[in-house]
């Protein structure tokens, strides 16, 4: 049926991938849904967000680091695995101020897609109500950190596809935070475009381009329409990155 | 922004310049600044990040990731009171709340003058002569509550540091037992000279024979990470030696690099030897600053003696120098990826593994990263051979451990056993009175209670990096477990989320609880919170993070079950609490102006 020396298996499904894929990537290829939210196709994977955590021959791994290999026996889509991603997005919310309904990403969302995918009902945990800053000095984006999750997305897309490197994940532990590259550390001063691929990465609501928030009436935006899981991204190449140290 | 001062430049200057401008020194670069202005303000960082070619965003990351940089002046005396669990049991709490109260000062206020401020920094090593601090990364040890006023009164008329009083600054080895590492004689040279005349490949083979197994935890076998870095493709090999001592409760590394530093510089030398490798670097943890000195010295005795250099020995080829850099109070480089990336000159974040250092470490390079007391162990094996050495020990687990013994015990300090030592021996040996539990290898590591104390320090069956810390009858093991939660809530590198935010919503926990507002719920949460960090963290730092307090929820519940309400549940929020703000407004205090939120039944 299949090149059996290409091919793993994902939830007892077989899943054939190209030699260099990640075990996330082959999983895109072959429309399996893997929550994630710090992966993305078009860049180096990073492995921080831990939501597309599976259990590979009983170990714990990253699917969005781990090389996909012959005979590998992956699970995924398990009581137990979903029960650990629910937790993980509950962090996720207490540990920023997502107030969905007051969000003008709210159904364009990742984060929020994802809870609903996950059957999040309540954020569970104590909220943290970090005070975290809003900036809108920049003409055409709106950077509000309250919603950041330290995908750290936005600094590969301007270091690695605009070449400008307007961000930086900067402090440790809780304390982490996205710093803006320029003299007064104001986005308005950087020299960011809403044409750059950083300002419309973001999976959460945190970069946002200015003035068309609404262009698109919430209950008709994209997780509005379909669940996240049955909108699975095709990779659009193939990133064999497992010889590439992880951004720094 | 505010502009350099002119004198400001300069120095900046001359500090870049003494590192050749490279991006790579970027955190020894920021040490310095630290070091003779007090602080790294904004102006500074844009000024290297443009000296280096750098995103300044990319200078601010570092300084906001490491504890020891500030973008605030801390006062001109940064005083940090060492707050593991050790110091705790020797007062240092107290210690700490008299300062406090003596300058007239909360916690990390600077005082107006801008002369000092006073706060708290993870075990900084000197478990065995606690409590301690650090005065501008200078290590203060045996503290009293005199010793307190007196230096409340050297920083009052502004002593220079160094013309306090030197015994102030004394740190004592403390060898309370040595075997073939403390005790032997050692001749300079002696262990590097066997090894060639071994020659690279049988050095090797020796060290497979030995089974000689990494001491600064995991336990992985060191022929073969060298056998690794020996074959792996690439420009430039490099050997690192993590002396960035952060477990809590350990300091056995302090004492090897403050007594034997030849002993782990041969180790190295003989570990580029068998790797091929031209540069190496020893990685200083920032607490061990007052080291600096007499390293940098012993290096250059070395250089003289032709130990290090061109042609080693005599030997054509064998070129091999030695760097030292400092770390800058981050226990997560500690992990060897993280320490990579330190070293690199960027925050301390573990990488992705695989790849491994040992094929892509130091600059993409092969890289060895040795624990300093398994160098030191090379040196045996070198010397002896591995067969000689493997007699030592149990089959597993060869050679000999040492133990940095602190807490509840009469004669703390260092122990080398032959692996393979029962619990109980140490207990005997070191004056342990009728002790309840025993934390090995840290806050990561494991905490016995008095039935396992017949268990053996091994990788077979105790695996330990060498902190053993005792806890005597009176101690409350729930508060030993909840010093360690808030270490690691303050030490996660904040990359990947159940770390950063996990161990954050743990630490909480164990203040409700603390607090009196615990119930059975908590208790549940914990346990579920321990395995979705264990079973999610990027390194080993989360996987290891809920680990004292699941072992002292099982070991000892009744520290915990004390404090617990009876009822199921209570809610974190309290309303009463968030009416004080209002309160405060409008003046009230009446019983009108409270709200009531106990559920407990009648």
């Amino acid at each position: 049926m299949r090149d059996i020396a290409h091919c793993m298996s994902i939830d007892g499904e077989p899943v054939p991938f190209v030699p260099g894929q990640t075990v996330l990537q082959a999983a895109q290829a072959a429309g399996v849904f893997i929550p994630h939210l710090c992966a993305h196709p078009e860049f180096t994977p990073h492995g921080s967000c831990k939501l597309c955590t599976v259990k590979v021959n009983g170990r714990a791994g990253s699917a969005c680091t781990l090389q996909a290999l012959p005979g590998l026996e992956v699970q995924s889509n398990t009581p137990e695995l979903n029960s650990r991603r629910r937790v993980l997005l509950q962090m996720l919310f207490v540990e920023g101020h997502h107030f969905c309904p007051g969000c003008e990403k709210s159904g364009n969302c990742q984060l929020q897609a994802l809870a609903y995918e996950m059957e999040m009902l309540t954020p569970h945990f104590a909220h943290f109500y970090p005070n975290r800053a809003v900036d809108g000095s920049h003409p055409d984006v709106l950077l509000d950190m309250n919603r950041c999750v330290m995908c750290e997305l936005c600094v590969r897309a301007s270091r690695d596809v605009d070449g400008k490197n307007v961000f930086a994940l900067a402090g440790r532990g809780m304390a982490s935070h996205i710093v803006v590259n320029s003299p007064s550390g104001k986005l308005g001063d950087s020299d960011l475009a809403v044409t750059d691929r950083a300002a419309s990465i973001c999976p959460v609501g945190a970069i946002l381009p200015k003035r068309v928030g609404f262009a698109v009436p919430i209950g008709q935006r994209q997780y509005d329409l379909h669940p996240i899981s049955a909108q699975v991204e095709q990779a659009v190449s193939t990133l064999a990155q497992g010889d590439k140290e992880p951004a720094a | 922004m505010s502009e350099l001062s002119a004198p400001g430049a300069q120095t900046l200057d001359a500090i870049l310049t003494a590192y050749g401008h490279s991006p790579t020194q970027l955190v020894q670069i920021l040490r310095e600044v630290q070091g003779a202005q007090h602080h790294i303000p904004p102006a500074a960082q844009a000024h290297i990040a443009s000296a280096l070619g750098l995103p300044i965003g990319q200078v601010q990351a570092v300084v906001a990731f490491y504890a020891f940089f500030h973008e605030q002046p801390m006062g001109r005396y940064r005083v940090l009171f060492s707050d593991n669990i050790t110091d705790r049991m020797l007062g240092s709490q107290a210690l700490f709340e008299h300062m406090l109260g003596r300058l007239k000062l909360r916690a990390d206020e600077v005082s107006a003058d801008g002369a000092v401020s006073v706060g708290l920094a993870s075990c900084t090593g000197m478990c065995d002569q606690g409590p301690a601090m650090l005065v501008n990364n200078r290590a203060i040890t045996r503290l009293t509550p005199r010793r307190v006023d007196e230096i409340c009164e050297l920083i009052r008329s502004a002593v220079p540091l160094a013309d306090w009083p030197s015994y102030y600054f004394k740190v004592e080895d403390n060898i309370r037992r040595a075997d073939v590492l403390l005790g032997a004689q050692w001749v300079p040279g002696e262990a590097l000279r066997a090894a060639i005349a071994r020659g690279p490949t049988g050095l090797l083979s020796e060290m497979k024979v030995s089974n000689l197994r990494g001491r600064g935890g995991a336990g992985f076998t060191t022929a073969v990470k060298w056998e690794a870095a020996r074959v792996a493709e690439g420009s430039a090999r490099y050997v690192v030696c993590n002396a960035d001592e952060g477990e809590p409760g350990t300091f056995k590394d302090r004492v090897l690099l403050q007594s034997f530093a030849g002993h782990v510089f041969e180790g190295m030398t003989i570990a580029a030897y068998a790797i091929g490798a031209q540069r190496g670097f020893l990685y200083l943890r920032g607490e061990y600053t007052y080291l600096l000195p007499a390293l940098q010295a012993h290096l250059a005795g070395l250089r003289h003696s032709r130990l290090l250099g061109a042609s080693i020995c005599g030997v054509p080829g064998f070129d091999f120098d030695i760097e030292i850099h400092v770390g800058a109070g981050a226990y997560v480089c500690g992990e060897e990826t993280a320490l990579i990336e330190s070293l690199e000159g960027k925050p301390g974040r573990p990488r992705i593994r695989p790849p491994f250092p040992v094929t892509h470490g130091y600059l993409g390079q092969p890289t060895v990263v040795n624990n300093v007391e398994t160098l030191c162990k090379v040196l045996e094996i070198a010397t002896h051979g591995g067969a000689h050495y493997a007699g030592l020990g149990t089959k597993q687990s060869t050679g000999t451990k040492i133990l940095s013994v602190a807490g509840d015990v009469e004669r703390p300090g260092l122990y080398e056993y032959p692996f393979g030592v029962r619990i109980n021996q140490v207990l005997e040996d070191c004056g342990a009175r009728n002790p309840q539990a025993v934390q090995i290898s840290g806050a990561a590591g494991m905490c016995l209670s008095a039935r396992e104390f017949g268990r053996r320090i091994s990788f077979e069956d105790v695996p330990t990096a060498g902190s053993f810390m005792v806890f005597g009858p009176q101690r409350d093991m729930f508060e030993v477990a909840r010093n360690f939660a808030h270490f690691f809530a303050h030490e996660s590198c904040g990359f990947c989320t159940p770390c950063r935010v996990g161990t954050t919503v743990v630490a909480n926990i164990m203040d409700k609880i603390a607090n009196g507002h615990g119930t059975q719920y908590e208790m549940n949460e914990l346990g579920h919170l321990a395995d979705v960090i264990k079973g999610s963290a990027h390194c080993g730092l989360g996987t290891a993070a809920c680990n004292a307090v699941v072992e002292t929820v099982e070991k000892f519940r009744p520290a915990y079950e004390q404090r617990l309400k009876r009822m199921d549940f209570e809610p974190a929020f309290d309303l009463d609490a968030a009416l004080a703000p209002t309160r405060a407004l409008s003046g009230r205090d009446d019983a009108g102006a409270h709200l009531a939120q106990d559920m407990e039944p009648h």
